[in-house]
């Protein structure tokens, strides 16, 4: 079934009955060749890509709740291309480029939303640092243009621009950056891949590996052992957890990010803007509501749930910036949790054990990743070779030294 | 969250800081023949576990100890805190 603005109008004169479940709840067969563990953005774009670009057939993916579920559906679904290091900023511009031709791609309406991403600099450090990042974002093939504070000023004429302690001085505009309707990308993939055979199994959890002389045969699930030529892993949030169950512990400690939501307003805030001072971020949904978020709560949590002082200090800091939020009344705040990595950069990597793979330590950067994540896993998966914009995600990075710390932090997943 | 200081009382968790895994603590000997790959799982590899989590917060805001928290990861709930130089005193070190 193809969408298209015809098949609604038809659809609207008929009652709307001739729409059907986009992908099939599938019963797992006995083995596969690939199976993906997860039903996450990342795990269904991988298996979507492993059909569509690496031609490979015989595809299950695996989640433990159903898809959408999970942090893919609980993100600020933010998309950007503006890291600094070499490791990184390829391979998010890559994702970006997926992102501009993702809903013809896959004909469905991932509300795909270009629409600025401004990130506020308060000191003439600062915004060295910011001209620093747009030169690396543009020589990498992104887009940055620096703006002085009357080129903010008349973006967002509404912000507390004479702070005393962090007033605005300009800010590093990403155009291409902006927001995604991030359900719709999970139900897109879905339904992409289902289309091209691949197995969707719901409510199937993990519940072990089996592996015989450093190989990996498939997997045991509450839905019975499920065999798999090639395995891959792609449970962010929940990779220490998946992985020990094959015997590995992960450079990844995994963290609470709360997100928070406002009631809805008319037009307010025409793009994303982050504020430079805290940590703060915030954009407003197509339904009117403000989505805002800030630091990690900074301890080990698999709660989906975080403590009072985050909430406090990201309503501090987005007041600080927007004082005229005071008036605007929370609606919902939420917890999802973080496979917060040692170096805050994520990895895609083989095993050491023969037919499992690796994607996850995605930090709180996940969702704007998932085409070239899943692009990347399935290439890495099909070909046995890293894609040339993931080459440095390696597990062994913290042994041979090539981190990839985008916030010189060290070895502190709660700063990252 | 509140900590149950062992010395202060109970405290608000916003006056500590974290640091992670207590096994931090035991910091590998530095002239061990695989100290290369110890200190890289020192430092890189910690507990990750859901579920009852030992872990280390710094008093700051306080009296500036060190403490051995053990957490609960699924729902926050702190069951025993110990003063972090006690544990390193019990694992037979002089501080």
């Amino acid at each position: 079934m193809t969408y298209s603005g015809f098949r609604v109008i038809r659809e609207a004169l008929t009652g709307h009955k001739g729409w059907r479940p986009v992908w099939r709840d599938s019963k797992p067969k006995p083995s596969y060749d690939f199976v993906i563990i997860g039903g996450g953005g990342h795990g269904l774009a991988t298996a979507y890509y492993l059909a569509r670009e690496f031609g490979e057939a015989n595809i299950a993916v695996v989640e433990k709740g159903w898809i959408g579920g999970g942090n893919v559906g609980r993100n600020t679904t933010i998309i950007r291309s503006n890291y600094l290091l070499d490791g990184n900023e390829p391979f998010y511009e890559f994702s970006l480029k997926l992102w501009e031709s993702l809903e013809q791609e896959l004909n469905y309406n991932a509300m795909v939303s270009q629409r600025g991403i401004l990130n506020l600099v308060h000191s003439d450090a600062q915004r060295d640092a910011a001209r620093r990042r747009g030169n690396a974002m543009i020589l990498n093939g992104s887009d940055a243009e620096l703006l002085d504070v009357d080129g903010v000023r008349k973006l967002y004429p509404f912000l507390n621009f004479d702070n005393a302690r962090f007033p605005i001085k300009g800010g590093l505009l990403h155009r291409r950056g902006g927001t995604v309707r991030h359900d719709a990308v999970a139900w897109g993939y879905a339904r992409g891949a289902d289309r091209r055979g691949v197995d969707i199994i719901q409510n199937c959890e993990v519940t072990g590996f089996r592996i015989e002389n450093g190989r990996c045969l498939g997997v045991e699930t509450t839905k019975g052992f499920i065999g798999a030529t090639k395995l891959g892993v792609s449970v962010a949030g929940s990779s220490s957890r998946v992985m020990a169950m094959a015997g590995m512990r992960l450079p990844i400690e995994s963290h609470v990010l709360q997100a928070f939501a406002s009631e809805g307003l008319k037009p307010t805030l025409p793009g994303v803007i982050t504020y430079g001072a805290g940590h703060f971020y915030c954009s407003q949904s197509n339904k009117g509501g403000l989505v805002f978020g800030g630091d990690i709560d900074g301890y080990n949590s698999y709660a989906q749930r975080g403590n009072l002082p985050a909430v406090e200090d990201v309503a501090e800091s987005g007041i600080s910036l927007i004082p005229a939020l005071g008036r605007v009344r929370l609606l919902r705040s939420w917890g999802g949790i973080m496979d917060m990595s040692m170096d805050g950069s994520p990895f895609i990597d083989k095993t050491p054990i023969d037919g499992l793979y690796f994607n996850g330590g995605w930090c709180y950067g996940g969702f704007k990743a998932t085409p070239a994540a899943g692009f990347a896993f399935a290439h890495l998966m099909s070909t046995d070779r890293p894609h040339k914009t993931a080459t440095a995600y390696r597990l062994d990075r913290f042994r041979t030294g090539q981190i990839i710390d985008e916030k010189g932090q060290g070895a502190q997943p709660n700063l990252h | 969250m509140i900590i149950p200081h062992p010395l202060l009382g109970p405290r608000d968790a916003q006056e500590f800081t974290y640091l992670g895994d207590a096994s931090l603590i035991n910091r590998p000997d530095w002239q061990s023949e695989n100290a290369m790959q110890e200190f890289h799982d020192y430092l890189y590899l910690r507990d990750n576990p859901a579920g009852l989590h030992r872990e280390l917060w710094f008093h700051e805001q306080g009296d500036r100890s060190w403490l051995v928290v053990t957490r609960n990861t699924m729902t926050h709930e702190i069951t025993q805190v110990e003063l972090a130089s006690d544990v390193a005193r019990s694992h037979g070190r002089s501080r």
